[in-house]
């Protein structure tokens, strides 16, 4: 293997407890907290690209690394641009919960009541939409008698229909 | 041929026009199109008598081998014939028969013509996906046409019963087709004329003939025909006797040769065809509705149609031929027929009608004609062609195939065949004897006879096309031999003896056998009252109450899957995806580990810092996620976030280190800007079982993640792409911090992509924020001409301070941030400036001015950021976007790619060397958009939220909350504390500038 890849242990150790520690906040329901684990959970996965990157190395700046002694300048322009859209994304649920907080009195995930319904209603087998169609169809007898097309006789009918 | 499907296109686009003008007259021009199809058929009858097969090629998609190709061969001029002069005739037809003043009648003759020209592609098309294209644009126009009368119920569900059941065959049929065409030619002929076969060709042979019997309304899909009738009368006479329903008799007739020797196509189409043929005429003759009658006919006609041409012999096809085009004319002219009757009477039930044949006898003359085509009487079309069929079914004629499903139980088979038909038969005669009499005998009528009297001369248009339709039944009887002669074409692709199409053979086995099925037929007509009430007695289940059944459970099992998949919510949705991902790739990436193909390589530390720093790290994420209050766990999620830059650092990599301090910096104010008005702590903890579900989920995945970070480095084979960046950077690039190049040249179009999240990111907050307005004013202090009084203000270092309440000043804040704020500026314009050399570039340089603009907030309150940046948050994001991406656009005009750099390198009087780039307009594009997200955040999450807590009286009571008391008066308690630390007490507004609605 080659040794410029062998990742660093510690930095290992560091993205299992950002991602655990994340994810634990991720499934809790009040959105602060959502937010909070969001932000480890990225922090861990800012990590891991830059360990997929290789090795710790000299700034990746020409002229004063050695090019064999730079550590991955792709990653590190990957992960830079995580950053700040993590920024902005935080920003972006904060006010979230802001508004729930300012709605309902707290900043928790309530569960989608729409989904609830459907799920209700299918627990019993009763119709979720509502379809004009459906219900007890007519007999073929029943439909066809009742069908009729707008014919020539029908103007004719109502004419003398009008003149009696 | 293109040309005819042109005139189709051209008369269906223009048919609404033509309604507009034309009234019902349009029918006529529009009929010229159907008689086009016609001509065409006509004048290459010599090239299909000689066996020549015009074709035409266009390609459609070259690179996937699509091709708009057509054929004309002896069984597309057949169908050519049938479809295109049939259409005439019903468009002919519907000039008279709609009322001037019927509804949605641009919409149905437009409709009506784009099926005819849909059924001209598809008797024509020579490509397996070309006919696949037309046979589901015969559904969909089918479908627009049953359910023509959009305001009733049962002409609605018949529409969509018609196209669920057509569009599931079609479907299948697709399958087959593309099984197939895949590995050998999309090409039709080709296929047809070398077949392939295996196991998957037996596959596809099913699916083929599963949209076929949709098609043609075999058993068990033949419900949806009788219920089709809901459509108008012409479209009945056209789509379900002659056009739509004999396309998937057309395909069969097309495989046939290829595939009739495949066991499975041998079961299906004989069971089929044979149980369709028994049932459609046991269910006709009960009937009192003229259409329905005729309708359970067709389905009749259609299983032995099916039958005959799938057999498999030359006889049985070449009789097949016939029948096709003799049912087509008798069975279209039948339904015109009915459309006279009711039009004149105003009822299609038998039992009110008598004495018709009197009153009409042109109408009555061709239905007499057309039913002795149907049942197979001397001298008609369907006499010829039904003695064809049964000596071709004879099994001792010499005509059967010599094995296969019909040599089973020694010939046995062959006879039950030959006996259903003879049944089936006897069936039609009974029911064609049932509609004469029950449409024109006179008798005494069991139900009230309806508008009689009224009954007057037709006019011609409307007795015309079925009298033509049933004298061409007798024409074409007597010119079998020549009609022998045509189908022989294509019955000569069949295997086996050729058939025989004369109207006179002398005394056959066959002519005996019509005699009995005729002699039965009279008697079932003759006892028609006791079959009646055994019928009654004897119910056959019906499948269209399967059909129903059938979707209610299909809604059933959707509603059910929905039910379980979407539960509504958030933790469960993520838990999934996360369980997934430590199932999926985690157990894969595991089994790489264990059996040995990924070699594992760990050192302890790359610098021995990076363990000192892991182990804050780890211990504030720890601590943050089990924190309860707010503010504890946001100030450790910094500490985690600070400590990750560290290790940045430690790995070499200064520009995210520096970019991620300034971050961590902005996050940290804002989370602590938004928690003065959330309660402290978090509410009451679910349930502990919950908590330790969570753990372990979390706890799954670090590990996983653990896995993919020891695996995914030693899985590089390649050599990375960024081997050449730090050459490319200062050759191309014009720098030598590589990160920069890369975010600003070497991949900008990422970074275009990014801050446009970015910006929509900061406009989604100004939403969410700003309730009554989109996007806030920019807060200005008032000028002196204002003339605000300002007795109880103070002057101060900062120039808004004044509007803020005394107790809530910092003299030592505001005059820091009077020192720092524009060096902090000058900060960010180094940044900017070295940014291409050195760490730095417009990220970092944004989020500097982002928090320079963030003390001034802080010390001198919202008019103060609005003293600071006296921008619209949305012209910084806008030019921001332009720079970096219309700038970009720019390299296009001097001939380069976009976002291309141009280097420049001047000697300058003062300055001395000057290096500009031409990327440092795109930095200072992102620096642009990262100020506006800064400034954005400030102004909502900080500005407007003060506003909106003074208005609130600053009780921080939720909005439009009722009944939290218990709540409220926890929160009260705490977001005072945070305010108290942050600002102080409510801040004096300026009159005049708020407190408006």
């Amino acid at each position: 293997m080659n040794p410029e890849m062998v990742p660093s242990g510690v930095l290992v150790v560091a993205i299992g407890v950002l991602f655990a520690a994340g994810v634990y906040l991720l499934l809790e329901r009040s959105l602060t907290r959502v937010l909070l684990g969001f932000i480890l959970v990225g922090n861990g996965a800012n990590l891991l690209m830059l360990v997929a990157g290789g090795r710790a190395g000299g700034a990746p700046i020409a002229g004063i690394t050695p090019v064999d002694e730079m550590s991955d300048p792709l990653a590190q322009a990957m992960v830079l641009t995580s950053i700040v859209i993590t920024l902005a994304l935080t920003a972006f649920v904060l006010a979230m919960a802001y508004r729930s907080w300012q709605l309902n009195g707290h900043d928790e995930v309530a569960d989608d009541v729409e989904d609830r319904r459907i799920a209700r209603l299918a627990a019993r087998n009763a119709p979720v939409y509502r379809d004009v169609d459906q219900g007890e169809a007519g007999t073929l007898d029943e439909d066809a008698a009742a069908a009729r097309d707008e014919t020539e006789r029908d103007e004719a009918g109502d004419k003398t229909g009008e003149a009696t | 041929m293109l040309l005819v499907l042109v005139a189709h296109i051209v008369a269906a686009t223009s048919a609404p026009v033509l309604v507009s003008w034309l009234g019902r007259r349009a029918f006529w021009v529009l009929a010229a199109a159907p008689a086009s199809a016609v001509v065409y058929a006509l004048a290459h009858t010599g090239d299909v008598l000689g066996g020549a097969t015009p074709v035409q090629v266009v390609e459609w998609v070259p690179a996937l081998g699509l091709q708009l190709a057509f054929r004309l061969d002896a069984l597309a001029w057949l169908m050519l014939l049938a479809v295109g002069g049939i259409g005439t005739l019903v468009l002919l037809y519907c000039s008279a028969y709609f009322a001037r003043s019927a509804h949605g009648l641009r919409r149905f003759a437009a409709v009506l013509t784009a099926f005819a020209g849909a059924m001209v592609g598809l008797v024509t098309a020579d490509d397996l996906l070309l006919l696949f294209v037309f046979w589901e644009l015969t559904t969909v126009f089918s479908y627009l046409l049953i359910g023509h009368y959009t305001d009733r119920k049962p002409s609605r569900r018949a529409a969509m019963q018609a196209i669920v059941v057509t569009t599931a065959g079609g479907l299948a049929m697709l399958v087959g087709l593309v099984i197939l065409g895949v590995d050998g030619t999309w090409r039709l002929s080709d296929l047809v004329a070398d077949p392939p076969h295996g196991p998957a060709v037996t596959v596809a042979v099913a699916c083929l003939l599963a949209g076929a019997a949709s098609k043609s309304a075999l058993v068990p899909f033949h419900f949806w025909l009788p219920a089709a009738m809901a459509a108008p009368t012409p479209v009945s006479a056209y789509l379900h006797a002659a056009a739509m329903v004999k396309a998937g008799v057309y395909l069969v007739a097309r495989f046939a040769p290829a595939y009739s020797d495949v066991p499975v196509w041998q079961v299906t189409v004989l069971v089929l065809g044979a149980g369709t043929m028994i049932l459609g005429g046991y269910r006709a003759l009960r009937q009192h509705d003229l259409k329905l009658l005729l309708a359970f006919g067709t389905v009749s006609q259609l299983g032995l149609l099916v039958l005959l041409l799938g057999f498999g012999t030359q006889a049985a096809a070449l009789a097949g031929l016939a029948l096709l085009g003799a049912h087509a004319m008798c069975k279209a002219a039948l339904f015109l027929v009915v459309g006279v009757v009711d039009a004149a009477t105003g009822t299609r039930d038998l039992r009110s009608l008598s004495g018709l044949a009197r009153a009409m006898p042109g109408t009555a003359v061709a239905a007499v004609l057309a039913t002795a085509s149907m049942i197979g009487l001397p001298p008609t079309a369907g006499f010829v062609a039904k003695e064809a069929a049964l000596a071709a079914l004879l099994p001792d004629a010499g005509h059967a195939p010599p094995a296969g499903l019909l040599a089973a139980g020694g010939g046995a088979a062959a006879w039950v065949l030959l006996a259903a038909v003879v049944l089936g038969s006897a069936l039609t005669v009974a029911y064609g004897l049932r509609f004469v009499w029950g449409a024109f005998g006179t008798r005494r009528a069991t139900l009230p006879v309806a508008g009689m009297s009224a009954v007057g001369r037709q006019p011609l248009l409307l007795t015309g096309p079925p009298l033509v339709l049933a004298v061409l039944g007798v024409v074409a009887a007597v010119a079998a031999p020549a009609g022998e002669a045509v189908l022989g074409q294509h019955a000569g692709t069949y295997a086996g003896a050729p058939g025989h199409l004369a109207l006179w053979d002398g005394g056959t086995p066959a002519l005996g056998l019509t005699l009995a099925a005729l002699a039965l037929g009279v008697a079932l007509f003759r006892w028609r009252g006791a079959v009646e009430r055994a019928q009654d007695r004897l119910r056959v289940p019906a499948a269209d109450g399967a059909y129903r059944r059938t979707m209610r459970r299909l809604d059933e099992l959707a509603a059910d899957v929905t039910g379980f998949t979407q539960r509504g919510s958030l933790p469960v949705y993520l838990g999934v995806i996360l369980v997934v991902l430590a199932v999926g790739p985690g157990l894969a990436v595991a089994w790489g580990l264990v059996t040995g193909p990924l070699p594992v390589d760990l050192v302890p530390w790359d610098r021995p810092a990076q363990a000192a720093v892991v182990a804050v790290v780890g211990v504030a994420a720890v601590l943050a996620a089990r924190s309860r209050r707010r503010l504890k766990a946001v100030i450790l999620v910094g500490v985690a976030g600070y400590g990750n830059a560290v290790l940045f650092l430690l790995h070499g990599a200064p520009d995210l280190a520096l970019t991620q301090v300034l971050c961590e910096t902005v996050t940290l104010v804002v989370m602590v800007l938004v928690l003065r008005r959330l309660p402290p702590y978090f509410s009451g903890r679910p349930l502990a079982a919950d908590r330790w579900v969570r753990l372990a989920v979390g706890v799954l995945t670090g590990v996983v993640m653990m896995v993919f970070a020891v695996v995914a480095p030693a899985a590089r084979i390649h050599i990375p792409v960024a081997a050449d960046f730090p050459e490319e950077a200062v050759s191309y690039g014009g720098g030598h911090d590589i990160v920069n190049v890369t975010l600003v040249d070497i991949r900008a179009w990422d970074t275009v992509g990014e801050i446009s999240v970015l910006l929509v990111a900061a406009t989604g907050v100004a939403s969410i924020v700003f309730l009554r307005v989109r996007s806030g004013e920019v807060l200005r202090m008032p000028r002196a001409r204002d003339g605000v009084p300002d007795g109880a203000r103070v002057p101060g270092p900062l120039a808004a301070g004044r509007t803020l309440a005394p107790r809530r000043r910092s003299v030592l804040l505001e005059v820091a941030t009077r020192i720092v704020f524009h060096a902090m500026i000058v900060f960010a314009v180094f940044l900017l400036l070295v940014g291409h050399d050195r760490p730095g570039g417009g990220f970092p340089a944004g989020l500097v001015v982002g928090i320079a603009l963030t003390v001034r907030y802080l010390a001198g309150g919202r008019y103060e950021l609005g003293e600071a940046a006296p921008v619209h948050p949305g012209l910084l994001l806008g030019t921001g976007l332009f720079l970096s991406a219309g700038v970009g656009l720019a390299a296009l005009l001097f001939g380069g790619e976009v976002l291309q750099s141009w280097i420049l390198d001047r000697e300058v009087p003062v300055l001395g060397h000057v290096h500009v780039v031409t990327s440092l307009f795109f930095d200072v594009g992102v620096m642009l958009v990262v100020v506006g997200l800064a400034l954005d955040i400030l102004r909502t999450l900080g500005a407007e939220l003060d506003r909106q807590a003074e208005e609130d009286g600053d009780t921080m009571t939720p909005g439009r909350t009722v009944g939290m008391a218990g709540a409220t008066g926890e929160t009260r308690l705490g977001v005072i504390g945070v305010t108290e630390a942050l600002d102080g007490a409510p801040a004096q507004v300026p009159a005049g500038r708020e407190g408006r609605p």
